[in-house]
């Protein structure tokens, strides 16, 4: 019976083809924005994990991400360095600026500074040049999506000058980095330079990062140093989630992303319910007439079953190939760089799925249980 | 004597293809009861081709349906071919349909996504046979019903005649001892109509199997073996031609 069930759904196209569009559609917009989101919430941790040789990350009481913190005294250093179990301490300088370029357009861009001996502080990978160059006067090193911004008529960064908070600045190397949440264009060099160029109040110390010695756990040094000095420590975990969770509390992308994601379930049951019912509505005579003959209430139930779980299987299937297809055409944009589809999304949206199907499918075989097998007669 | 009579009633009846007695239906039409059946005590034989005539809204719909055990009784009891068919339970019911029953709808109700062999083999496909093999016996059924050539064929591409047959090849297919045909002329030409009731005592109409057939068609009354006609619920002649008057 299973198989007249599936002939009799697939046999009307229009509705068949309706019924797969509403489920893939619904599919595709769920995980696709489930998606983005995910991602760009995750963009609130990138300066965190762009410097993934620091176990700890020590800051004011009052700082609360990478781009939200409070200066602390250049002290600050050096009371984390008399902590036991700190194996190394640098200095770390976050904060915004103003570019300049040699078209004169104004863009604000994120200096870092990062620790002058160890370099530690810039990304792991180059795009081009080496950590090397920022021995160099005066040099800068850009990140790969700062120059899709900057230089966006693919000319090379490599050697161009810019006017920095009014100070001379020359890029010599592109660093392989995940993009800020604003994707804005960051600048790293030394934590000396970066002092220069970026001029400010008497407390310049962004950050202290910081290197946990071989058996001490980060979760036991952040608790030291935050008894033996004061200030805020955590872990490159707990900071990342910290960034994460800035962005879901103080911005309205949670909402307006939830609304999107709700909208696709709910254009899903719309679609999918509107086109089953008008299906089932169609074949309710054959319908009656198998009950007539002898087909019982549960081997109808199992086949609307099989008819819904074929249309949720190809719309599932093509909702996800979407995705992987719109993240993977998109790849290569600076706005999408790193996007990945994480594995709970497909199995939150194939539960969307199977709620929509089994909402749908209630709903309209509803009316054929309550046929009864003398309708056939009248 | 009178239970003599009764006893001998008793006999008959279990010999009998149906055997309805008492058999009442009401229907709830908002405060009001309307009683559509009245008391029907009739027995329909196995050999015979049977005629249910009369008005619309006399009830012959609601009979048959009573009688094929779709529709439950107000009162009374149907037994057929000894099976009292109310006093199985719900899923027993539609097993015995299932296994005894051939049904011809007025307008077919063929599946239209699936051909004209697949569509007669849906009884057997429902008592579990693997679906070749049902298929198999389905083209048998069509090619002794004469459209054996017209298997494949959706139902959209056959005419009105060759559904028909189609439909009676699905009522047919697993050997049911009890065919139930409702208007099965109601939209054939009368030459058509006339084939078609031929075709019926042909291949439904056994020693072993009855056929009863609902009609208001004047063009076949006589091809009948009996004609039993309702009026507002009461079975007011049962004889082998149409009363005068009618």
């Amino acid at each position: 019976m299973i198989w007249i069930a599936i002939r009799m759904l697939t046999g009307d196209a229009q509705k068949f083809y309706g019924l797969v569009f509403g489920i893939a559609f619904s599919t595709l917009l769920i995980t696709q924005q489930l998606t983005i989101f995910v991602n760009l919430i995750e963009r609130g941790a990138s300066g965190t994990y762009n410097v993934s040789s620091a176990d700890v990350w020590v800051m004011d009481p009052v700082s609360r991400t990478t781009d939200v913190n409070f200066p602390m005294p250049s002290t600050a250093l050096d009371k984390v360095r008399s902590v036991e179990g700190v194996e190394w301490a640098v200095p770390h300088l976050r904060a915004g600026a103003s570019v300049r370029t040699g078209e004169g357009d104004l863009e604000g861009v994120s200096v870092i500074g990062v620790d002058d001996a160890t370099l530690i502080g810039l990304p792991k990978r180059m795009v081009e040049g080496s950590a090397d160059v920022l021995s160099q006067p005066d040099s800068v090193i850009i990140d790969d999506v700062g120059v899709t911004r900057m230089f966006e008529d693919g000319t090379s960064p490599i050697g161009e000058r810019l006017e920095l908070n009014d100070q001379r600045a020359i890029i010599r190397g592109i660093a392989d980095a995940i993009p800020s949440f604003t994707s804005q264009v960051t600048l790293y060099t030394k934590y000396s330079q970066a002092l220069r160029y970026v001029p400010g109040t008497r407390n310049r110390l962004s950050f202290v990062l910081v290197g946990a010695e071989h058996g001490i756990s980060p979760q036991d040094l952040t608790r030291r140093i935050e008894q033996q000095t004061g200030l805020r420590a955590r872990t490159r975990d707990e900071f990342a989630q910290d960034g994460v969770d800035f962005i879901i509390q103080n911005t309205g992308i949670p909402l307006n992303f939830g609304i999107t994601v709700m909208l696709g379930f709910i254009v899903g049951v719309a679609i999918v319910g509107l086109t089953f019912s008008l299906f089932i509505r169609d074949n309710i005579k054959q319908f009656g007439a198998l009950k007539a003959i002898g087909v019982t209430n549960g081997k109808i139930r199992r086949m609307v079953a099989a008819q819904a779980g074929l249309v949720g299987l190809i719309g599932y299937g093509l909702g996800v190939l979407g995705t992987v297809l719109f993240i993977w055409g998109f790849s290569g944009n600076p706005t999408f760089k790193g996007f990945y589809i994480p594995w709970q999304i497909p199995l939150i949206s194939m539960a969307a799925v199977f709620v929509i199907l089994a909402l749908t499918g209630w709903l309209a075989l509803r009316n054929v249980l309550k046929t009864e097998p003398a309708s056939v007669f009248r | 004597m009178a239970e003599t009579m009764d006893q001998h009633k008793r006999t008959e009846a279990t010999q009998a293809a149906i055997c309805s007695r008492g058999v009442t239906r009401d229907f709830k039409a908002g405060q009001q009861t309307i009683t559509v059946l009245h008391g029907i005590d009739v027995d329909i034989r196995a050999g015979e081709l049977t005629y249910v005539v009369g008005e619309s809204g006399s009830g012959k719909t609601t009979l048959i349906s009573i009688m094929c055990g779709i529709l439950w009784p107000t009162e009374g009891e149907v037994k057929v071919f000894g099976t009292d068919i109310y006093d199985l339970s719900d899923t027993e019911l539609v097993e015995f349909r299932l296994n005894n029953i051939g049904f011809i709808f007025q307008q077919y109700n063929l599946i239209p996504s699936i051909d004209a062999a697949n569509n007669a083999a849906v009884p057997l496909i429902a008592q579990g046979m693997d679906r070749l093999e049902a298929r198999e016996k389905a083209v048998a059924m069509l090619e002794k019903l004469n459209i054996g050539d017209q298997a494949d064929k959706l139902p959209s591409q056959l005419s009105g005649g060759q559904q028909q047959r189609v439909a009676i090849a699905r009522a047919l297919v697993h050997e049911p001892r009890l065919v139930v045909c409702d208007e099965p002329t109601a939209a054939l030409d009368a030459a058509s109509g006339r084939k078609v009731m031929d075709l019926l005592r042909e291949v439904a109409v056994a020693e072993d199997r009855a056929c009863i057939i609902v009609t208001h068609d004047n063009r076949v009354f006589d091809l009948a073996d009996r004609i039993l006609v309702l009026e507002d619920g009461r079975i007011t002649h049962d004889g082998a031609e149409m009363p005068e008057g009618h």
